[in-house]
């Protein structure tokens, strides 16, 4: 996994409550057997109309491709546990998702690809998109050391939360399954006493 | 303090808790399937481990197969190298695979428990988010992504935060023309899509202990569908009698020894829940959903409101311009265009029994294409020997082989843009059934009734 600690970038708002991880990415791009690639087809059906021409209104198709932090509506990743939705936002580039509230399984597949996801407060992220409605060339700073997002021109600083645990393995690009191995000792002992 | 359900299954799966950090839980039983399982099987291959515990985990081929000529090779390229890996994968790790043309293959939330590997207070997960299925058994059972089941593979645990315990009650006697599935579109229809997110639910409640297994499979299937990571019932006499004799559950004396376990099962009376929510089954009609998500449902005589819970006006307003459906429309008489039964919510023997049974002797409306897919080959057995598929042939629906079908439509079954859709699977999504598809959510027994009239109908008209 890919070390995390700071990204500095415009923010691609996605104005949209409950987005599911069909639009992420629709079922019928699932049948790849590796990882890579997914982003082609992000927001699929949003971007693209059944002729395959993007849709201009649609955000990814508007905004500035180097774009790093999506930041969307309330129940973000909501049904399907499909991971290649973390896989499609961030083979598109984006290395941070800010909503108001994640669907659990979303959360953590995001995180388990290095992929950060925090939650800052619906009026805060309804501010944010006010603020970047006429004018989204405003950057913006995720700094996970010190757990702030922040932008100077807009005179916005907000502190966000994560678990210790996540934060160190984001800082140091540790995974889960690393850290499983190196406890095996400890699960043979639990099936032991089973 | 007194244990709810959901803490005696957890604490007794815990192997470590990482202080300031998520617990180590250890997992009874792993499903697998084609589509969420190829890259975890490449991550072993990659770090050079081999698969920790094969006997836990059980494969299958549900989400990309056809549903008409499985005898044949798979026609779509990408789908038959998603299958012919998972073949190669099993093969090469020894975990037993139910693939296509085996006796046992079906929808991974259907073979399970129809086998009895699914039993009351194990921990279950799956690479597919309605693993919550088989917390009817009183088990906790949940879906996880693919960086999760290399986990599985490679350690046979996982590392996950508690949830908080929600639990909703659901009292009193149901009306007639009411099911499992009604129950269920009613409460998230009144919490939202995301009303039970962070929450592990446990489902209680005299209509709830009235419910066959299979309903109440449908119930705690569609428990994600309110952001609640699982679902989950108490075991009782009706569970057991289910799982009694099933292929892999225990037998003659090992039986009755699991049943005395098994028994201890239920949240202590002094069990204190982070959230009780209480609902009256009399208020419950038959639902249908009108939206693209399935928390924007109302009951089958009532109009499309104004707004939704947790939905903003502008999603709101995007979802009825999807649905080409406006405010203050009825659903009741709504021309659709095709019938869906089938899917890990509503494919099991009772469902297809309950909708052959409105079938029976009639025939479908001529503009409706009417698809019925059994979800496993033991379904399909079963509604043959009672010659259910010849009552739903006769009725001009097609009956078709066992799979996750237009439900996600991954394979060739899919509802066409525009065409309206009356289903029995879990997600009204945007082009969830097919890119620009409408889907209206509800029971079997409704869109039994749906397919014969050609509009979406009140069952209660007609019993």
């Amino acid at each position: 996994m890919e070390k995390f600690n700071k990204t500095i970038s415009q923010l691609t708002p996605l104005k949209i409550q409950n987005i599911d991880t069909d639009q992420i990415i629709p079922a019928r791009f699932l049948k790849a057997v590796s990882r890579e690639g997914f982003g082609e087809n992000l927001f699929r059906d949003w971007r693209y109309n059944s002729n395959n021409e993007p849709i201009k209104d649609f955000v990814l198709n508007n905004h500035n491709k180097d774009s790093k932090i999506l930041i969307a509506g309330r129940n973000f990743g909501c049904g399907s546990s499909r991971e290649h939705a973390a896989w499609a936002i961030y083979d598109y580039g984006f290395k941070v998702v800010i909503s108001s509230f994640f669907a659990d399984i979303f959360k953590n597949n995001c995180l388990n690809n290095g992929l950060l996801v925090f939650q800052l407060e619906e009026k805060i992220i309804q501010e944010i998109f006010d603020k970047i409605d006429n004018n989204r060339d405003h950057e913006f700073t995720v700094d996970l050391e010190n757990q702030n997002f922040s932008s100077k021109d807009l005179k916005i600083n907000h502190s966000f939360s994560i678990n210790e645990y996540n934060k160190s393995c984001l800082l140091n690009g540790y995974d889960n399954i690393d850290y499983l191995l190196s406890v095996k000792d400890k699960i043979i002992q639990f099936e032991n006493s089973k | 303090m007194g244990k709810t359900l959901f803490d005696k299954v957890w604490d007794n799966h815990i192997v470590d808790n990482i202080p300031n950090g998520p617990s180590i839980l250890y997992v009874d039983q792993h499903l697998i399937h084609e589509v969420t399982s190829p890259q975890a099987f490449s991550g072993l291959k990659k770090r050079n481990i081999n698969v920790f515990r094969k006997d836990r985990t059980v494969a299958t081929a549900d989400h990309n197969v056809p549903t008409l000529n499985q005898h044949l090779p798979i026609q779509e390229e990408l789908s038959r190298n998603q299958v012919e890996t998972l073949t190669k994968n099993c093969k090469e790790t020894g975990i037993n695979l139910y693939g296509l043309g085996h006796k046992y293959q079906g929808i991974v939330h259907v073979i399970g428990p129809e086998l009895g590997i699914t039993q009351p207070g194990m921990t279950i997960v799956c690479g597919d988010s309605h693993t919550s299925t088989h917390g009817a058994f009183g088990s906790i059972a949940f879906g996880i992504g693919t960086s999760e089941v290399e986990m599985v593979l490679a350690t046979q645990c996982l590392l996950q935060n508690k949830p908080k315990r929600m639990k909703i009650e659901i009292n009193g006697k149901l009306n007639k023309g009411v099911f499992s599935k009604d129950i269920i579109l009613y409460v998230i229809s009144k919490i939202s899509a995301s009303g039970g997110t962070g929450y592990f639910i446990e489902f209680a409640g005299s209509a709830i202990e009235s419910l066959s297994m299979e309903a109440r499979m449908t119930i705690c299937n569609m428990s994600i569908e309110m952001g609640a990571r699982g679902g989950m019932i108490a075991p009782d006499e009706i569970t057991y009698e289910y799982i009694r004799g099933k292929e892999f559950a225990p037998k003659n004396e090992k039986f009755d020894e699991s049943v005395q376990k098994w028994n201890i099962l239920k949240s202590d009376e002094d069990a204190v829940f982070d959230k009780v929510l209480k609902f009256d089954a009399e208020d419950i009609e038959p639902m249908i959903t009108y939206g693209t998500n399935p928390g924007m449902g109302i009951k089958i005589s009532e109009v499309i409101p104004n707004s939704a819970v947790e939905n903003s006006n502008e999603s709101f307003k995007k979802s009825l311009k999807y649905m080409g459906l406006k405010s203050g429309d009825k659903l009741l008489n709504h021309k659709i265009d095709y019938v869906f039964i089938g899917s890990c919510t509503n494919s099991r023997i009772e469902d297809l029994r309950l909708s052959a049974k409105i079938v029976k002797g009639k025939t479908k409306a001529k503009h409706v294409s009417a698809w019925v897919i059994p979800g496993s080959k033991k379904v399909e057995k079963l509604a043959i020997d009672e010659g259910l598929n010849k009552i739903f042939m006769d009725a001009g629906f097609e009956f078709r082989q066992p799979g996750c079908s237009a439900c996600l439509a991954m394979n060739e079954d899919k509802i066409p843009k525009d065409n309206y859709c009356v289903s029995t699977s879990n997600r009204n999504f945007e082009g969830r059934q097919g890119p620009g598809s409408r889907t209206f959510l509800a029971s079997p027994v409704t869109a039994a009734i749906s397919a014969l009239n050609g509009c979406v109908s009140d069952i209660r008209e007609h019993i």
